[in-house]
């Protein structure tokens, strides 16, 4: 009988070796003549442990990692003669890092094998549109509603809501977008579950589709996520082919089809009104609302645009029911969150869990504190747009008004975590650089206050009038803030004002070293 | 073991280029879909596509070289034969990717967003590549490099020159 290992496919595990492992793995079988057969899966999101291999036993699955290829010969030693080994980690399920979260959204990834949609239905895929389709578009509107899922892409905006606008628009067609163009640095939950569970995304917006009366959807993603793209598309193939989208999907009256389109490198794209200018084919510059997209959206139509965790959601809401995913969380943020724990950390990855975590929980407990062993010093939540805190606010909930009370905000779950050696005049400096490179250019704040920040914290860290030069920045801070239409422009004030707010001594002169006067 | 992707492209021809375009010019707003096909094809966009991209999709040429130029995908001209994207982005920075981008920098000879005189080596930014549980990280070609350290960019930037 042949053996099964599973080694993740995952972009992230392929960056530190896992096609190199899964070959030698390959190899050295060949050569044994021993039978094995390698399942590719998606990841696990146990970044550190990757390349993970994990072996399938009568007592469920055996994790070992991370291997290496050099690791390689003994594994299969250990494998055939059954005895132990060093890098073996015991059950993958028992691994504690994994034990603690509640993966609802990210419970098949790392599991299955992507492309296969037997292995997705086996583990109780379409489930969520089995139990959709027997209610009809009120009553799942009326389980979103219930379920109080708020936009996974930060702004939190409860999806129900948003589905009954365009519900209620009446047009000749409607669109569902599903927005995955995860540019925040310090996340990496769309790429993750697009690569390890596409057919889930294919599910959430079917289901989506049903709901709102819309016929097409589209998949905005990244150029960046080659292999996500790979995996989306021959899902969409498959799905296809199984009747699972087309005409009269899964044997009903509803028609459902999907597309995968790729953006090219602007981050302001991912700002929903931008990627609806991008998917029609033009500069991705921010529309004013109002018009809503739920009224004046894709080419003009009606479309719920969704984040992608947000629509990754839904099948489970819809196969365990409102209720279900309404116990876990906190306050008004119900349901559960992939955080991302990324930067300079020991125990890096996605840990999905209820809202309501602290982030030094997340930092210190779960994340290990950091991978160079130095102090954790700052920690950016939300991206490139999300405020710096300091350990001092390390008790903040992972929540999303308990963020916006501590002017920050949680976004789209990343966390990224540096050391003592930061220089936040650096990072303050960073924000307004990146502001400047991705403006869309419409707002005058953003696309000129930013260069002009980024210019005058330079003269900060030369030293120049240092006083009257923070009172300008926190001052440009506002104006962008206010004056511009969309988070890029609005938002890169928290990183630079919570920099100079919470890190200020950074900013200010050396003191000069003082004769000690005895 | 290392993979090898060699980008293979086709030279500049018109009649190819009208193809690409002809292809994919039916779909609704087709001006990224087939500008990235023609990069696909060729590398880069060359300027004798955008007219034809226009009259395709009845735009002014104003309107395809606005979009053209709005994303810092496409290239105008042909990159390095090989290219070198280093991460740039805030989870890198945490892991020392800074220093990284300078060694780099130094090594070739060249800034970010430059080609080396040979023309072997295209370096440059990007921000993010999702891969910020093991920061920092490059991307060479098609293949996706972790955890970069002095040895593994050294390894890296030696690779692309050859």
């Amino acid at each position: 009988m042949s053996m099964r290992l599973f080694v993740s496919h995952d972009a992230g595990a392929l960056a530190v070796g896992a096609d190199e492992v899964a070959l030698a793995l390959q190899q050295a079988a060949a050569r044994r003549g021993v039978a094995i057969e390698i399942v590719r899966t998606g990841s696990r999101g146990l970044y550190w442990l990757e390349p993970l291999v994990e072996v399938a036993t009568p007592e469920g699955r055996i994790a070992y990692g991370p291997v290496t290829e050099n690791d390689v010969p003994s594994l299969l030693d250990a494998l055939a003669g059954n005895t132990p080994h060093p890098l073996q980690l015991g059950a993958t399920d028992d691994i504690p890092w994994l034990k603690r979260q509640t993966r609802l959204t990210f419970a098949r990834c790392g599991v299955i094998d992507p492309r296969s949609l037997d292995d997705y239905l086996a583990h109780g895929g379409y489930k969520g549109l089995e139990r959709a389709l027997s209610l009809g578009a009120e009553a799942i509107l009326n389980e979103v509603t219930a379920s109080g899922l708020r936009g996974r892409g930060g702004a939190g905006f409860p999806t129900g809501i948003k589905w009954k606008t365009v519900a209620q628009a009446k047009a000749d067609r409607k669109f569902i977008v599903c927005n995955a163009d995860e540019g925040d640095s310090g996340t990496f939950a769309d790429r993750m579950i697009m690569e390890g569970d596409p057919f889930l995304i294919i599910e959430g917006m079917t289901i989506a589709g049903i709901t709102v009366g819309a016929t097409k959807g589209y998949i905005y993603t990244r150029s960046e996520y080659p292999h996500a793209i790979e995996a989306m598309n021959a899902a969409i193939i498959a799905a296809r082919r199984a009747g699972y989208l087309g005409t009269r999907i899964g044997g009903s009256a509803y028609d459902f089809d999907l597309e995968v389109r790729v953006g090219a490198g602007a981050y302001v794209c991912g700002e929903e009104t931008a990627l609806l200018e991008s998917l029609e084919g033009r500069r991705g510059i921010v529309r004013a609302k109002p018009p809503l997209p739920a009224h004046h959206g894709l080419f003009g139509k009606p479309t719920a645009i969704n984040n992608i965790l947000s629509l990754a959601a839904i099948p489970f809401i819809l196969a365990e029911g409102a209720k279900t995913y309404a116990d876990y969380g906190m306050g008004r943020s119900r349901g559960t969150m992939p955080i991302q724990l990324a930067g300079n950390l020991r125990y890096g990855g996605l840990f999905e869990t209820a809202f309501g975590v602290t982030l030094g929980e997340l930092v210190d407990d779960i994340g290990g504190g950091t991978f160079t062993g130095r102090p954790v010093r700052a920690a950016q939540v939300g991206g490139p747009l999300g405020a710096y805190f300091p350990r001092a606010l390390f008790d903040t909930p992972f929540d999303y008004e308990a963020f916006a009370a501590r002017d920050g905000l949680i976004g789209h779950g990343g966390i990224v975590v540096f050391d003592d050696s930061v220089d936040m005049r650096k990072q303050a400096r960073f924000a307004m650089e990146f502001c400047a490179i991705e403006s869309c250019g419409k707002c005058t704040p953003c696309r000129i206050g930013s260069t002009r920040g980024v210019e005058t914290i330079e003269k900060i860290i030369r030293g120049e009038r240092i006083s009257e030069n923070l009172a300008l920045v926190e001052d440009l801070c506002n104006t962008m803030k206010f004056g511009s239409l969309c988070a890029l422009g609005g938002f890169t004030p928290y990183p630079v004002l919570s920099a100079l707010r919470h890190f200020r001594e950074d900013f200010l002169p050396a003191p000069t070293t003082l004769q000690a006067a005895e | 073991m290392t993979a090898v992707y060699e980008p293979c492209y086709e030279p500049w021809d018109e009649t190819r280029g009208a193809e690409i375009i002809a292809e994919h010019a039916g779909q609704e707003g087709a001006t990224l879909v087939i500008l990235h096909a023609l990069q696909q094809a060729f590398g880069y966009v060359p300027e004798a596509a955008i007219p034809m991209v226009a009259q395709a999709l009845n735009l002014s040429r104003a309107e395809v070289h606005g979009v053209f130029t709005f994303y810092h995908d496409f290239r105008h001209k042909p990159a390095g034969r090989h290219v070198l994207k280093l991460c740039r982005a805030e989870a890198c920075q945490s892991m020392g990717g800074d220093a990284l981008a300078a060694r780099a920098e130094a090594k070739l000879g060249v800034t970010l967003g430059n080609t080396t005189a040979d023309d072997r080596v295209t370096l440059e930014p990007i921000y993010c590549l999702g891969l910020c549980a093991t920061a920092p990280s490059a991307m060479l070609d098609g293949r996706l490099i972790g955890r970069l350290d002095e040895k593994r960019l050294d390894a890296l930037v030696a690779e692309a020159q050859r």
